[in-house]
């Protein structure tokens, strides 16, 4: 318990400091939005005009950074994170709340499947070496090299056109609103299926191989041999002593996985146009949309931790010499 | 001399297939009585522990066993050979019949699971109808009988010292009363005093509950102390079987004398050590003849050339032309 107090004080910690990095960076680059606007209208701005700007987006104070910094947490701490530039004056945090599920759908989604597949696919690799299953390998070597962007190209290059069933882009058929009814709900399935292969198949071998690699070093543990030699059924020996073991390594790199569902796949979704978190920081990029990226960041971050956080627990329940008690 | 328990019949192991293999037993025969202590010598790679697996058919790949039989006579019943068990009959028979003590004592255990879940799996494998609750006492009393305070069966292997890792392992072994222990080097981690302890204990429980023991070390002294027989191997083959005492007043085979040359006696008077001159052999380039000649001080004219086959003489037999002629 203590241990776990240390482990939570110290990631509340590394989120202090995150937000505060998040807060000073912008304020280091160099110009502002406001500047960003005046050249997009290349001078035609009047005087008055540019200082109403600044009144609008709150940039007029004269306040000194430590004003500011107080500010920015006491917005934070109310759910408030300021403005977008691009799609102003929308709330940063309806932005992000819009586009959040689609990201945590699609890629949660894919990410589970991928790892409980992954893992399963690799213990049976392991634990049946030398069988069949090694044909496997050199392909899913071969997928985990691939990067998903390039698999996703190809696969709307491929598969999609005018007749497909698959679309090449978007959550949703143009014509919906978003709405759990008969009609968007299979139109956000569909849209979503090309994407989710893309980052499965490219996912997927990347735990296949891990497990499969701790399942064969876990193998020639002494403990196998007497669990072998304990007339233990090889299905008992399998689970209970080779894959509760193999596992270990690989339950800590899912919960790292599940941090970078929000902010990893950004390309997939670029490729397949998808209205989720990482296109939306694409297009905060390329707007100089700071509040937007600030934002975007911030729950990444958050998001990380909380992954790490997820991952120390799982460690502590799945192995005992990490518990310092006792 | 009593009944026998098990008889290897000409065993042979091999690691690899084909041109590649290696011969890591050639036609061993050795048989173990009920209630005795065998022990089994030889240097590192002269093939006791790959007898050990390959008896009990655990040997890790690329090991293949291609010839002979071992012959398991249990209590009650026709006795059979264990190579030609099915994979369900060798689950049944393994830890019911012979259970194995294993070289590693740090690493027998799995360090994700309790003791009690590891003492107690193997009871529920073997015993499918066995309550949880008696399941439990069983275990208890097991770890009681090694000398380890059945409160600790919560414990996890990493909260226990070594010597107390192989008691457990010593524990489990019995924990379905079999015939015959197999020991391989199994005081080897640990500490001189834990090592004589452990050992007390054991020379006990196999007065207590009547059990045989295959008792597998390089340590050839201790084996004087404990053992009734001892076989000596060297490269593969047995080159000398005989009572515990008899080996140690005069050893028959210079390989043997060699081994005892090597170590100071636990108990008597001080000598010199001398040690065995070169090294093992390697499996792949035997030499011809006897495998010890090329190491061997008493070799002469046939040794180079012609195998010298393991013959009885009177209780004791051995492979040397030195006895032969």
């Amino acid at each position: 318990m203590k241990y776990f107090l240390q482990r939570v004080a110290f990631y509340l910690f590394t989120a202090w400091a995150a937000i505060t990095l998040n807060f000073l960076i912008p304020r280091m680059i160099p110009g502002d939005p406001v500047q960003a606007l005046v050249t997009k209208y290349q001078g035609q701005l009047s005087s008055q005009a540019i200082d109403s700007l600044y009144v609008l987006f709150g940039l007029n104070k004269d306040a000194n950074l430590w004003e500011e910094y107080v500010s920015y947490w006491k917005q934070l701490l109310s759910g408030d994170l300021g403005l977008s530039f691009t799609f102003f004056p929308t709330p940063v945090s309806e932005i992000i709340s819009n586009s959040l599920p689609w990201t945590l759908l699609l890629v949660g989604i894919t990410t589970v499947i991928s790892f409980l597949l992954g893992t399963g696919l690799g213990v049976l690799a392991g634990w049946r070496r030398g069988s069949w299953t090694d044909g496997l390998l050199p392909v899913t070597t071969f997928l985990s090299s691939v990067p998903y962007f390039w698999l996703g190209i190809i696969a709307i290059y491929l598969l999609t056109g005018p007749d497909s069933f698959f679309p090449s882009s978007g959550g949703f058929d143009a014509g919906l609103v978003p709405a759990f009814d008969q009609y968007f709900i299979p139109s956000a399935i569909q849209h979503s299926l090309l994407p989710a292969l893309t980052i499965l198949i490219s996912s997927v071998s990347g735990w296949i191989l891990s497990m499969r690699n701790m399942m064969v070093t876990v193998s020639s543990e002494d403990y196998i041999t007497v669990a072998h030699a304990k007339g233990l059924s090889d299905r008992r020996v399998a689970m209970s002593y080779a894959a509760r073991n193999a596992l270990l390594p690989n339950v800590s790199g899912f919960a790292l996985s599940l941090g970078f569902i929000v902010g990893g796949t950004l390309l997939v979704e670029i490729v397949f146009s998808y209205p989720g978190v990482g296109f939306q920081l694409f297009q905060a990029l390329g707007a100089s949309d700071y509040p937007l990226m600030q934002g975007i960041f911030l729950i990444i971050t958050i998001s990380v931790l909380v992954a790490n956080l997820l991952a120390d627990i799982a460690y502590l329940l799945l192995d005992p010499r990490t518990r310092k008690e006792g | 001399m009593s009944e026998p328990v098990i008889e290897i019949r000409n065993l042979n192991v091999d690691y690899g297939l084909g041109d590649q293999a290696v011969h890591a037993i050639r036609d061993v025969s050795l048989t173990l009585h009920r209630g005795e202590v065998l022990g089994l010598a030889g240097e590192s790679g002269s093939g006791k522990s790959t007898l050990a697996y390959g008896m009990t058919r655990l040997l890790p790949p690329p090991g293949v066993i291609t010839g002979g039989e071992v012959i398991y006579h249990p209590e009650k019943g026709d006795p059979y050979d264990v190579l030609s068990l099915t994979d369900r009959q060798l689950q049944a028979f393994r830890w019911a019949e012979t259970a194995i003590v294993f070289q590693g004592a740090m690493n027998s255990l799995n360090p994700v699971h309790k003791i009690s879940t590891q003492l107690t799996d193997v009871l529920r494998a073997h015993d499918p109808k066995m309550s949880e609750n008696s399941r439990n006492a069983r275990a208890r009393e097991m770890l009681k009988l090694v000398g380890i305070a059945p409160d600790r069966m919560d414990a996890y292997p990493h909260q226990l010292s070594g010597g107390m890792r192989q008691r457990v392992m010593i524990g489990m072994a019995l924990i379905l009363q079999p015939q015959v222990v197999i020991m391989d080097e199994p005081t080897t981690a640990l500490d001189v005093v834990m090592q004589r302890q452990i050992l007390g204990q054991l020379v006990e429980l196999r007065e207590r509950l009547g059990f045989s023991v295959i008792f597998i070390t390089h340590d050839l002294s201790l084996l004087v102390e404990f053992s009734n027989r001892i076989a000596i191997m060297y490269g593969g083959r047995i080159v000398e079987e005989a009572p515990a005492a008899a080996i140690y007043r005069d050893a028959l085979h210079p390989y043997s004398s060699g081994l005892l040359g090597s170590f100071p006696a636990l108990r008597g008077p001080r000598r010199e050590l001398t040690g065995i001159p070169g090294s093992p052999p390697d499996l792949k380039g035997m030499p011809s003849g006897c495998s010890f000649h090329p190491r061997c001080p008493k070799a002469f004219e046939p040794c180079s050339s012609k195998v010298p086959v393991l013959t009885p003489h009177g209780d004791r037999s051995v492979a040397c032309w030195l006895v032969e002629s």
